[in-house]
C-alpha cells in the first residue's frame, strides 16, 4: 500500500514535491512543501481507494538549526478502512511560520493547530480561532521552541553536562 | 427527553441553529465550570442560554497544564514513565505501558510471551477502573448513587492488586522497559482470581438498577448524541466513537502486546448518545474480564522482562550483591543511555480512546519530541455541538458520560 501511496502522490504532485520518503514501522512518512498541504490531504481524503478520511495527530516541532525550515508539522493520516498510517510533514522558517488550515476539512484539527500555535507559534492561516489554549493568554512567548531551556539557566548547582541532559 | 417534557417545553420546534434568533426569552450566560462538583474535572464552559435551552458553549482548557511535553524533553526516557500515569489517572497502566511499548519499539525490545499477557491483564484491570468510574459517576450525575457504591468497592479492589504489583495505587508508575518489574506474587494471582470470580455479580447487580431503569433511560437516551461522520471528523475514538456505530479498537486494528491472541468482541452502539456511551462501556467491562480469563488461563511460563541489561532497571538485591547491576542500575537511572535515531508512534487502546506517543529522538538521551496524542483532548472540542439546543441537565449527562480526564486533557 505504500509504495501505491507515494505512486500515486508522485504522480498528483510531482517527484519534485513528494521528499524525504521513509518509513517507520510500516508508518510511510513524506515532506512536501507548504502549499502543497491542503491539496495533498484533500486528495488523500477523497482518494477511492486510499480514504485518508482520519486525522489522529497533528504536531508542531522546531529543528533551530535548519535554516529556512525551523518549524514543521507533522500530520498524522489514518485510513481506517484500510489501517495504513500516513505521516505529512512540511517546514517553513520561522521568521513566517505560516501554514494553511485543515479546519475546513477536520473539525478535530481546531485544537490541534491551536495547540501548535500555543507551543511553536505556528500560524494556521483561515482558521477560525487560532488563540492559545493550554497556556494563559499573557503568555508573549511560545514555549515548546527549543530556545527556552526548561530549567533557570542561571543555576550554577546543577551542571547538565554531568548528567547527561 | 420524555413526553412530558416536551410539553412542558415552550421552546420546542424553534429553529435554534439559525444564527441570532429567533430566540423565545432574552439571552443569559451561564458559567459552568471551571471547579463545578458535576463537570469531575476542572474545566469550565460559559454557556449562552435561552430560558433553559444551550444555544452555545465556549470551552475553556488548560488549568491543570503541566507541560509534559517540555519536561519529557529533558528527561530521560527512564523518568518520562512517571509523567504518562499522571496524565489518564483513572487508567494509569495503560498509560505506563503505551510507553513502554513505543521505547521498545524504538530500542528493539522484544518482550517474552509472559510479560506480555501480564501487561493485557494489567492493562484490561485499568480498563476496569476506569469504566466503573465513568459509568458509575455517570448514573451518580442521573441521581442514582447506590449502584455507584456496589462498583466502587471493586474499583478499590483493583487498586490493591495495582499495590502489589509496583506499590502504588494511583500514579503506578508500573513495569519498565523490557516487561513487568516484579513477577506476579501469589497475593495477586488470588485476588485477580477473587475479581474474576465476584465482580461479574456486582456488575450484574449494578446493570440491573441502572441499565433499564425508566429514569435513567429518560435521562440519557436521545441525550448528547452525535452521528458517525461527525464523531470520525472530530477524531473520536475509543467508546464514545464505538457508540456512534464505527467498530475503531487499536487491540483489534493493531493488536500490540498479544492482544491477537485473545478473543473478544468489539461492541458497538447505533445512536452515540449518551446512553449509547454507557452500554458499550458495559459490555467493555465483560470483554474485559473475558480477555483476563483468558490470559490468567493461558499465562505462559517463563521470565517476565526481556533480557535488556541497558534498559531493563535491575532488581534492587542484585544492585547491592553484583556489580554489573550496580553499574547499569547507575547509567539507567542517571540517564546515560543514548537511544537510537529514531521515529516511532505507538497507540494503544486507552480508557477513553486512542493513546498515542509521536516519539522523536535524535540519538540522545532524552526525546527530541515527544507528542501525546490525549483522546480526551481531541473529543471534548465536540462538546458544545452535542450539547446545542439541550438544556442544562443534559449538558452535565453528556460531559459525564464522554469520559473527559483533566489531566489528560491538559497534560
Amino acid at each position: 500500500m505504500n509504495d501505491q501511496i507515494i505512486e500515486a502522490l508522485q504522480a498528483q504532485f510531482g517527484e519534485e514535491g513528494v521528499y524525504g520518503l521513509g518509513e517507520s514501522h510500516g508508518i510511510l512518512q513524506v515532506t512536501t512543501a507548504v502549499e502543497n498541504i491542503v491539496p495533498m490531504i484533500h486528495f488523500l481524503y477523497a482518494h477511492p481507494v486510499f480514504k485518508f478520511q482520519f486525522l489522529t495527530d497533528l504536531a508542531g516541532i522546531h529543528f533551530p538549526d535548519a535554516k529556512g525550515q525551523e518549524l514543521g508539522v507533522i500530520y498524522h493520516l489514518h485510513s481506517l478502512e484500510n489501517n495504513v498510517r500516513l505521516w505529512i510533514k512540511a517546514y517553513a522558517p520561522i521568521e513566517e511560520p505560516n501554514f494553511p488550515t485543515i479546519t475546513g476539512l477536520f473539525a478535530t484539527a481546531n485544537w490541534m493547530e491551536r495547540e501548535a500555535f500555543d507551543f511553536y507559534g505556528i500560524i494556521f492561516e483561515g482558521h477560525p480561532n487560532l488563540t492559545r489554549i493550554l497556556n494563559m493568554d499573557e503568555m508573549d512567548y511560545h514555549p515548546m521552541r527549543k530556545e527556552y531551556p526548561l530549567e533557570d539557566a542561571t543555576r550554577h548547582d546543577k551542571i547538565d553536562e554531568l548528567f547527561g541532559r | 427527553m420524555s413526553e412530558i417534557a416536551l410539553v412542558n417545553n415552550p421552546n420546542v420546534g424553534l429553529d435554534k441553529t439559525q444564527k441570532g434568533g429567533p430566540y423565545v426569552n432574552e439571552l443569559s450566560t451561564l458559567n459552568l465550570g471551571p471547579t463545578h462538583p458535576a463537570t469531575h474535572g476542572i474545566f469550565q464552559n460559559i454557556l449562552t442560554m435561552d430560558g433553559e435551552t444551550i444555544v452555545d458553549a465556549e470551552q475553556t482548557v488548560g488549568y491543570i497544564h503541566r507541560a509534559f511535553e517540555k519536561i519529557a524533553e529533558r528527561r530521560p526516557f527512564y523518568q518520562i514513565t512517571t509523567l504518562t500515569d499522571r496524565m489518564n489517572y483513572c487508567s494509569a497502566p495503560i498509560n505506563n505501558m503505551g510507553w513502554h511499548m513505543t521505547v521498545e519499539k524504538l530500542l528493539g525490545i522484544e518482550v517474552p510471551k509472559r510479560a506480555q499477557y501480564m501487561r493485557v491483564i494489567m492493562m484490561e484491570l485499568a480498563r476496569l477502573t476506569d469504566h466503573i468510574v465513568c459509568n458509575s459517576i455517570l448514573a451518580v450525575d442521573t441521581g442514582a448513587l447506590t449502584g455507584f457504591l456496589y462498583v466502587y468497592q471493586w474499583r478499590e479492589f483493583i487498586y490493591e492488586i495495582y499495590e502489589e504489583m509496583c506499590g502504588a495505587r494511583l500514579t503506578t508508575n508500573m513495569g519498565r522497559f523490557g516487561g513487568m518489574e516484579r513477577d506476579f506474587t501469589p497475593v495477586a494471582i488470588e485476588k485477580i482470581q477473587k475479581l474474576l470470580k465476584e465482580l461479574p455479580a456486582a456488575l450484574k447487580e449494578f446493570e440491573g438498577m441502572v441499565m433499564r431503569n425508566r429514569i435513567f433511560m429518560d435521562r440519557t437516551q436521545n441525550v448528547g448524541g452525535i452521528s458517525a461522520e461527525r464523531a470520525l471528523n472530530y477524531g473520536f475514538t475509543g467508546p464514545n466513537l464505538r457508540a456512534a456505530g464505527v467498530d475503531y479498537d487499536v487491540r483489534a486494528m493493531n493488536p500490540y502486546s498479544s492482544y491477537e491472541d485473545f478473543e473478544f468482541d468489539v461492541p458497538v452502539g447505533t445512536k452515540g448518545d449518551t446512553y449509547d456511551r454507557f452500554l458499550v462501556r458495559e459490555e467493555e467491562m465483560w470483554q474485559s474480564l473475558r480477555i483476563i480469563q483468558q490470559a490468567m488461563d493461558n499465562l505462559p511460563e517463563g521470565s517476565y522482562h526481556a533480557d535488556a541489561p541497558h534498559y531493563y532497571l535491575p532488581k534492587k538485591q542484585d544492585v547491592y550483591h553484583n556489580m554489573e547491576a550496580l553499574i547499569y542500575h547507575f547509567k539507567i537511572v542517571m540517564g546515560e543511555i543514548d537511544a537510537p535515531v529514531g521515529e516511532v508512534y505507538h497507540s494503544v487502546e486507552g480508557g477513553n480512546g486512542e493513546l498515542g506517543f509521536h516519539l522523536v529522538s535524535d540519538g540522545g538521551r532524552t526525546p527530541y519530541r515527544l507528542k501525546f496524542r490525549r483522546p480526551g483532548f481531541i473529543y471534548y472540542q465536540a462538546f458544545p455541538e452535542m450539547i446545542k439546543g439541550t438544556t442544562l441537565s443534559d449538558a452535565i449527562v453528556t460531559m459525564s458520560s464522554m469520559n473527559v480526564i483533566a489531566g489528560e486533557l491538559d497534560t
